[in-house]
């Protein structure tokens, strides 16, 4: 009896230990940089894409800020199809012309070839410079130095850079040419992505409807998103936009409150008709916890992924085994490797572990622990 | 009138039926099952976790511990996963390689299950037979990999060794052979009336359930669902081959037990059509960088593994090693049904259903 006591108690203490530890950690990590959410840093871009729909105007948007070049990678890098490298090193190309477009602007001289595709940085520290000759030499020296650091990743892109290398060709004549060009290029790795997408049986007539630039999948996106705001309103989902890296499947991310909701909905409704659930599994993003759902229509033969984002302290969310049968264990293992609670779960245990173990693995924070160490 | 007693029964860990280590906690009234709960984790090794300090090339020797008994689909899906994020074109030999392998491991898988399953119901010798013939398989893959089940044989971007010479050759001449003994295996056993009694219409499940309940691969396909993502969602080169969905109506366990056997000659068919466009030179390897680091974000791929989609997620925030790595188990979701199964069943019946499920634990476990 007493034996048991001392174990209850010692787990306990393990698990406070644990805790404090987590949350030292924690603080540590806030202090320092965060390794959050790769998708959170993204966001910003998606939405940009979702925006700009034809690929004439996205790229004539970017020609107009070059103020701020340092962006426009980022915002290329996500918002473009498939061909996310292709479209990366457009923009690499893009921002390193207009850094050298800036700094010959002040400078008033040409600059040597190479430095085209110079990263952004060095174009503000040759606006600030001032526009004599020693500036420029400064300038051009530094973007060398920033080219050469960057060797490794145009090394990379190489093979992709064909489309950007005629894009910065054209670039230095004037902004039309250069926009045009840009269109040109963007155009092309579209295309090649459409190409691609067009590989699928089913999607191939859509992909021939839709503008180059969009994804083959957009329409469906489109559609979900409609059917979701005509009938539960416009505030159910945080986000959604098409994955690029997950053969372009179309993603919802649900508020917390509107997660089990919608998850009904995309179910039940019969243009949905999501009626097979693929896969379940939580993520510990550290800032936050996260269920992913990949889900199935076996009638519209196509695929949505759902997520949702909860608190990390106290991760409670619906669980989806009453609308789907399927969840259930996925549920159980969430719960056992993350300490993910779904409410609603007939049998929520740990599945995999057993009942006696101290701790969820797979978070970030976890401290092994062993009664007899 | 007899009055019968409620009992507990524990079925495993460790017991020849349930083909590893699974347990099950049995209530049975008289001879009726009213309650089953599955208790697994026993093989529980914590790939995932493992896989978060590990860079994707190491990570892929431990999926071939998930399902050892098709390790090549295992492999695929990892480097698959991979590919797709970083956009990696995979050389057309290597795709061939990459499938002929797939498709021999399916092959391979579904004579366990085949063997194992008659063996469950009472007939040694099928067994025998279907060991014999997997030993074929397993050497060729033996031959071009180096290892007889865990087989560490793709990387992405390609795979890792070119076929011997004269391999394909090999492959070519099993196929009818194989062919030749799969008539062999349904003179043995399809038409035994024993057989029949212990399989016809046990176990039944509708589709509806089936879908419900995510089941994939030949338990939802036993069913009339006719989705197979190799023909659905083609990866690979699948898209090139001609070979037809199997499906059945009934939804029992002998609907089970034809698709498994009636995918293998499908499989042939698909073997037969890679090693006669096989390239006869070519690269086996991607450009791909030294040190594999996908792009930020995420991804989740799914392809048909011999018991269903396997599917793999990852969430990388752009270094070496992946943030986050999670495998779709098909076994892990099959089993799911199997409570639901039992109850009403005579306990002379859970065999032959758990059986008809076709698990491979440490694929449930993980």
């Amino acid at each position: 009896m007493s034996g048991e006591k001392d174990l209850d108690q010692l787990k306990r203490e393990a698990v406070e230990k644990a805790k404090a530890a987590a949350l030292a950690k924690r603080q540590a990590k806030a202090a320092g940089e965060v390794p959050g959410s790769p998708k959170q840093e993204d966001k910003p871009a998606e939405q940009a894409l979702v925006q700009d729909e034809k690929p004439a105007e996205t790229a004539q948007e970017q020609q107009i800020q070059p103020a701020q070049p340092a962006e426009t990678p980022a915002l290329a890098e996500d918002g473009d199809d498939l061909a996310k490298k292709k479209a990366a090193a457009v923009a690499k190309a893009k921002a390193a012309a207009a850094a050298k477009r800036k700094a010959m602007d002040l400078a008033g001289g040409t600059a040597p070839a190479e430095e085209t595709q110079a990263p952004a940085t060095p174009a503000e520290e040759a606006e600030t410079a001032g526009a004599t000759d020693d500036a420029k030499a400064k300038a051009a020296a530094a973007a060398k130095a920033k080219a050469a650091a960057a060797a490794k990743a145009k090394a990379a892109a190489a093979a992709k850079a064909k489309a950007g290398g005629t894009d910065s060709a054209d670039a230095s004549d004037d902004d039309k040419a250069k926009a045009k060009a840009a269109a040109v290029a963007k155009a092309k790795a579209a295309a090649a992505a459409k190409a691609k997408a067009a590989g699928k049986p089913g999607d191939t007539a859509v992909a021939e409807t839709v503008p180059a630039q969009v994804s083959p999948n957009q329409p469906f996106l489109d559609k979900y998103r409609k059917v979701i705001e005509e009938n539960l309103g416009s505030d159910v989902l945080e986000d959604s936009y098409i994955n690029k890296l997950s053969k372009d499947v179309p993603t919802l991310v649900a508020k917390k409150d509107t997660y089990f909701k919608l998850a009904q909905f995309l179910k039940y409704n019969e243009l949905l008709g999501f009626d097979y659930l693929s896969e379940l599994h939580g993520t510990d993003f550290v800032t936050h916890m996260e269920v992913y759902v990949h889900l199935f229509s076996y009638k519209n033969r196509q695929s949505v992924a759902l997520k949702v984002k909860i608190d990390r302290d106290e991760p409670t969310i619906e669980s989806l085994q009453p609308i789907w049968a399927g969840a259930n264990w996925p549920e159980c293992e969430a719960y056992d490797l993350l300490g993910i609670k779904f409410t609603g779960h007939p049998n929520l245990h740990r599945i995999l572990l057993g009942e006696d173990w101290v701790g969820h693995p797979l978070r970030k924070d976890y401290e092994p622990y062993d009664v007899e160490v | 009138m007899i009055r019968t007693e409620e009992m507990l029964l524990n079925v495993g860990p460790q017991h020849p039926s349930t083909h590893g280590v699974f347990r099950l906690v049995v209530k049975i009234d008289g001879e009726i099952i009213t309650e089953a709960t599955p208790v697994i984790g026993y093989l529980h090794r914590g790939t995932e976790k493992i896989a978060e300090d590990l860079q994707y090339t190491q990570i892929i020797p431990y999926t071939d511990r998930m399902d050892y008994l098709s390790a090549m689909t295992n492999n695929y899906v990892i480097c698959h996963a991979v590919e797709t994020m970083m956009g990696i074109q995979v050389p057309e030999r290597a795709d061939f390689l990459r499938v002929i392998a797939m498709e021999l491991g399916r092959v391979a898988s579904h004579l366990v299950a085949w063997g194992t399953y008659i063996l469950d119901l009472g007939a040694t010798s099928p067994f025998i037979y279907a060991f014999r013939d997997r030993e074929m398989i397993i050497n060729m893959l033996n031959e071009l990999s180096g290892a007889r089940l865990t087989f560490n044989y793709m990387r992405v971007g390609g795979v890792k060794w070119d076929a011997p010479e004269g391999w394909v050759d090999t492959v070519k001449e099993f196929i009818p052979y194989m062919r030749e003994q799969l008539k062999g295996y349904h003179d043995l056993v399809s038409g035994n009336e024993i057989f029949l009694d212990r399989v016809k219409g046990v176990g039944i499940y509708s589709k509806e359930e089936a879908i419900n309940y995510s089941l994939s691969g030949p338990n939802l396909r036993s069913t009339g669902v006719k989705w197979d993502l190799r023909k659905d969602e083609p990866y690979s080169i699948y898209d090139r081959f001609d070979f037809n969905v199997v499906t059945r109506e009934e939804g029992d366990c002998l609907a089970r037990y034809y698709v498994r056997l009636e995918e293998i000659e499908e499989s042939l068919k698909i073997l037969e059509q890679a090693c006669d466009q096989f390239p006869a030179e070519g690269e086996i390897m991607a450009k791909v960088p030294k040190i594999i680091k996908p792009p930020k974000g995420e991804a989740f791929v799914r392809i048909e593994g011999p018991r269903g989609e396997i599917g793999c997620y990852i969430s990388s925030d752009g270094k070496k090693e992946p943030y986050r790595l999670k495998f779709r188990r098909p076994s892990f979701y099959n089993l799911q049904i199997l409570p639901k199964l039992l109850i009403g069943q005579n306990i002379a019946n859970l065999v032959a259903i758990l059986g008809a499920v076709d698990i491979v634990l440490g694929e449930v476990d993980g």
